[in-house]
């Protein structure tokens, strides 16, 4: 881009902005133009969770034996009293300078602060059940795809009807109940000391969240394989002598690597999603327990909070993912 | 006159034979209906089949284990685990398939408009259906569950509010391809208005493949309003729900696993019925 | 003749559902012989090549065959482009080949793969920056292709349609360079294509198939030019104004 505008100079007069973009580089500016609209959307919609409530929030808060002071003065805290612009204004201002959504009505600390301090263990949970569902996808759908119509592989086109219906709190339930309960080999719920104890009390979450996405993944990195499998730079190299496992390895699992990144660039949402239910099955102090300590206290702002950084979190993962997969191939790497 | 009617019966009689062996011929198809049929028997049948009332309490028989008595033993307050496990697939089934009713009209209806007439329409529906694609599914059902009031009316207006996406995103793919066919186009320069396009030509096209979204969405809708009665947003006790039957269970996983085990199997019943008969249903539509 | 160095010996090949493909298919080649098997699409050119050298598609089986090879095989397909891993630079994958054949180190590999590069009079650029299949035009990739072929030091080439894909004029220039190698190289040919005339160039003998059998055999020159089954008769004159063999180019 930079070269662009120094050798073309002369074309400053054709200016607006899609005369100065390579039209290599004009997707980047597409999606960042999305990404940037559906981010102010997202912080339209946040700012009207508190106001989508029928009656009065206030009231919400202060329970139905509450004095028409005590009301009013919570209006004004929340900033109700506002013309409706205004409070949008007050909002977004608060929003850039201090990137929280107001301070909590009950604990009276910014919900950054509070947000930050539970963050870590959520994202780790995140993390693992991630790492966790890729790892085992990609083995389960390796062995699919090379043995096409076999035991595993009808077991792994029939696993999504089956766990389309299980309700992943239940998952979770269960697991506690033979792995926990029974054979004690995790412990029931709760956090351990330490990273190792962190790690090993996460691990049966971890497995829980990993679960309910695993079988749509390994379906269709499955049928990735297939198509790589049977594609003919496969065959080419099969006949030109390569081993198979080399083969399977250098160039397959490579080959059906991306489509399984975009996957799970779509798929963050729903992770995120489900891990705060898990983590509320778990006794998991994190994002998930704040949120629901916000839902009994009827704390308006940290709930806010917590649906804004999760939609912008998600919002950023699909953007850099969309950049990494056309990093990652070359036909497309020349476009960045 | 006459032999014109006859002919047309027999047509129809034709058309449902011909219906009736498509459903035969198609294993998943026939095996979902089946399983369905059954659960919706057994859902209606309800107060046949148990001798007991899902709120009977009987304090002198708590937490018992399976008998011939109590078939799946009793809960915490001694109410029959079977019976309300059967009365909760009445109140569960029937918000299930109340709230799909909404979303499943607009979302078809916003999906064959954004696919129908792209530009402007589209972008708004893209951005709309992207922003609340952001928002993890169930962060944004327990949010707006809450604001809305606990209960049967946030889980409709919830799903009021996020249920249509689905639709909308499949449709809106479905209806741009067919916007780009020959008899589409044929159509319009034939002078027929968008409208009436869409509403006899499109729609039939689309309907099919809604049906099918119809049928996983629809499970996703009972988890969802599962998992919202066992984080105590949802229905609210003491009407019998899969959801907060699991999560009173929970207390007591130690000693009486199956209080939570069994309504969640109920819950994994429904979910393979429907998926089963969507899986056919696309098959069929396939083969066509 | 000399000794075979492939031998056919009733291939029949069938679906799992049963569906006749190939049946009793049978032919021997000598060392340094090129056989051409013409036919129209679905007539089981294709997959008589790919048993030989034991890649059918999935779902295909062999009902019975007897194949005889005295020699290492090797194959160059359809499309040059898709027959190149997209995401692998193409000298890299050239490598690969030349160092699980020629059991190399990977630096010497390397450098053998440039001597191929050169062989196959590719340009130099390609040894200097990592390049994608995708940036070569389609003559580029057959090239690469061929050149992979030839790493694997075969003694039969399997060559499928290799110029069906591509452009008129750089049909012949593949062609030429397939027959140069051959006379550098020696090795034997079977060259399967619907394209008579190309046939006609490169191949001394010749089976003609029809739904999974061939229907006729001979020296090229007698088979074209004196055809004897329906089938081959109509073949040449829907094909071709007749090519005129006094003149044709002695490459």
């Amino acid at each position: 881009m930079i070269k662009l505008s120094a050798t073309g100079g002369r074309f400053k007069k054709l200016s607006g902005l899609s005369a100065k973009i390579a039209p290599s580089h004009r997707w980047l500016v597409r999606a960042l133009i999305r990404a940037v609209s559906v981010v102010f959307c997202v912080v339209v919609a946040v700012f009207f969770i508190i106001r989508i409530v029928p009656g009065d929030p206030a009231k919400m808060i202060l329970g139905q034996y509450a004095t028409p002071q005590a009301i009013e003065s919570m209006h004004h805290r929340l900033g109700l009293d506002l013309p409706i612009w205004e409070q949008f204004i007050r909002f977004v201002q608060n929003l850039v300078t201090h990137g929280d959504t107001g301070t909590s009505i009950v604990l009276g600390t910014s919900t950054r602060t509070l947000i930050a301090e539970r963050a870590p263990v959520t994202l780790l949970l995140i993390a693992m059940a991630s790492l966790l569902a890729i790892i085992v996808s990609i083995v389960l759908a390796t062995v699919a795809a090379t043995h096409k119509n076999g035991v595993l592989d009808h077991l792994i086109r029939i696993l999504p009807t089956v766990t389309l219906g299980m309700p992943i709190f239940w998952v979770g339930l269960l697991l506690i109940i033979f792995l926990s309960v029974r054979l004690r080999w995790f412990p029931v719920g709760g956090v351990g000391q330490g990273l190792g104890g962190m790690l090993y009390s996460l691990m049966l979450p971890a497995i829980t969240v990993a679960f309910a996405h695993i079988p749509t993944l390994v379906r269709s990195l499955r049928t990735q394989m297939l198509e790589v499998l049977e594609s003919d730079f496969v065959v080419t190299l099969k006949a030109a002598g390569i081993p198979n496992r080399v083969i399977l390895v250098k160039h397959v699992l490579r080959n059906s690597a991306l489509p399984a990144l975009m996957l799970l660039g779509v798929n963050i949402s729903y992770l995120i999603g489900g891990t705060l239910v898990v983590e509320q099955v778990f006794g998991i102090e994190g994002i998930g327990s704040l949120l629901f300590s916000a839902i009994s206290n009827r704390d308006f702002p940290i709930i806010q909070g917590i649906a804004l950084y999760c939609a912008i979190s998600v919002e950023i993962i699909s953007f850099l993912v969309e950049i990494a997969s056309r990093f990652l191939d070359p036909r497309t790497k020349g476009e960045l | 006159m006459k032999s014109i009617q006859l002919d047309t019966q027999l047509q129809e009689n034709r058309k449902g034979k011909s219906l009736l062996k498509k459903v035969l011929n198609t294993p998943p198809l026939l095996w979902g209906g089946m399983m369905f049929a059954l659960l919706i028997g057994v859902a209606v049948f309800a107060p046949v089949i148990s001798p007991y009332q899902p709120s009977h309490q009987n304090l002198f028989a708590i937490l018992q284990p399976p008998s011939t008595k109590h078939w799946l033993g009793t809960d915490q307050l001694g109410r029959d685990l079977f019976t309300r496990v059967i009365y909760a697939a009445r109140t569960d089934l029937s918000i299930m398939v109340l709230a799909e009713v909404i979303p499943f009209c607009t979302g078809v209806f916003l999906g064959m408009l954004a696919g129908y007439y792209g530009k402007w329409i589209d972008t708004l529906i893209t951005l709309i259906t992207d922003t609340l694609i952001a928002f993890p599914f169930y962060l944004i059902v327990i949010i707006v569950a809450f604001a809305s009031g606990a209960g049967q009316k946030g889980i409709y207006i919830t799903f009021i509010l996020v249920g249509w996406i689905v639709y909308a995103r499949v449709i809106k793919g479905l209806s741009a391809s067919f916007r780009k066919q020959e008899w589409i186009a044929a159509a319009q320069t034939l002078g027929i208005p968008g409208v009436k396009i869409i509403l006899r030509h499109l729609l039939p096209n689309v309907l099919p493949q809604a049906v099918v979204v119809l049928m996983t969405d629809m499970v996703g809708l009972l988890v969802a309003i599962v998992t919202l009665g066992y984080l105590g947003i949802g229905i609210a006790p003491p009407t019998p729900d899969w959801g907060t039957m699991i999560s009173d269970g929970q207390s007591f996983i130690a000693t009486a696993w199956w209080l939570s085990a069994v309504p969640g199997c109920a819950v994994v019943y429904t979910g393979i019925a429907l998926s089963l008969v969507g899986d056919g249903l696309a098959d069929i539509w396939r083969r066509k | 003749m000399m000794a075979p160095i492939l031998e056919v010996e009733k291939l029949s090949l069938a679906t799992r559902s049963k569906k006749k493909l190939v049946s009793n298919v049978s032919f021997t080649i000598g060392r340094g012989e090129s056989m051409g098997l013409v036919g129209e699409s679905g007539s089981g050119k294709s997959l008589t090549l790919r048993s030989i050298i034991g890649l059918l598609p999935p779902g295909i089986e062999q009902v019975s065959a007897n194949i005889r090879c005295s020699g290492r095989c090797a194959m160059i397909f359809q499309d040059p482009i898709g027959a190149l891993d997209p995401l692998c630079p193409v000298v890299g994958q050239l490598a690969e080949v030349v160092a699980y054949n020629q059991k190399v180190s990977r630096k010497a590999s390397r450098k053998i793969a440039f001597e191929l590069l050169d062989m196959l009079g590719l340009p130099a650029s390609l040894k200097q920056k990592d390049r994608y299949p995708h940036q070569l035009s389609g003559g580029q990739c057959q090239r690469i292709v061929i050149a992979m072929a030839l790493a694997c030091k075969p003694d039969i080439l399997l060559c499928d349609e290799p110029t069906t894909a591509l452009d008129v004029t750089v049909q012949h220039q593949i062609l030429e360079i397939i027959t140069r190698l051959q006379k550098e190289l020696g090795f034997a040919m079977v060259f399967v294509t619907h394209n008579l005339a190309i046939v006609s160039s490169m191949c001394s003998r010749l089976c003609v198939m029809k739904e999974g059998q061939i229907i006729e055999r001979g020296d090229t020159l007698t088979l074209l030019q004196n055809p004897q089954n329906p089938y081959t008769q109509r073949l040449i004159s829907s094909v071709l104004p007749v090519p005129d063999f006094e003149r044709r180019p002695v490459l």
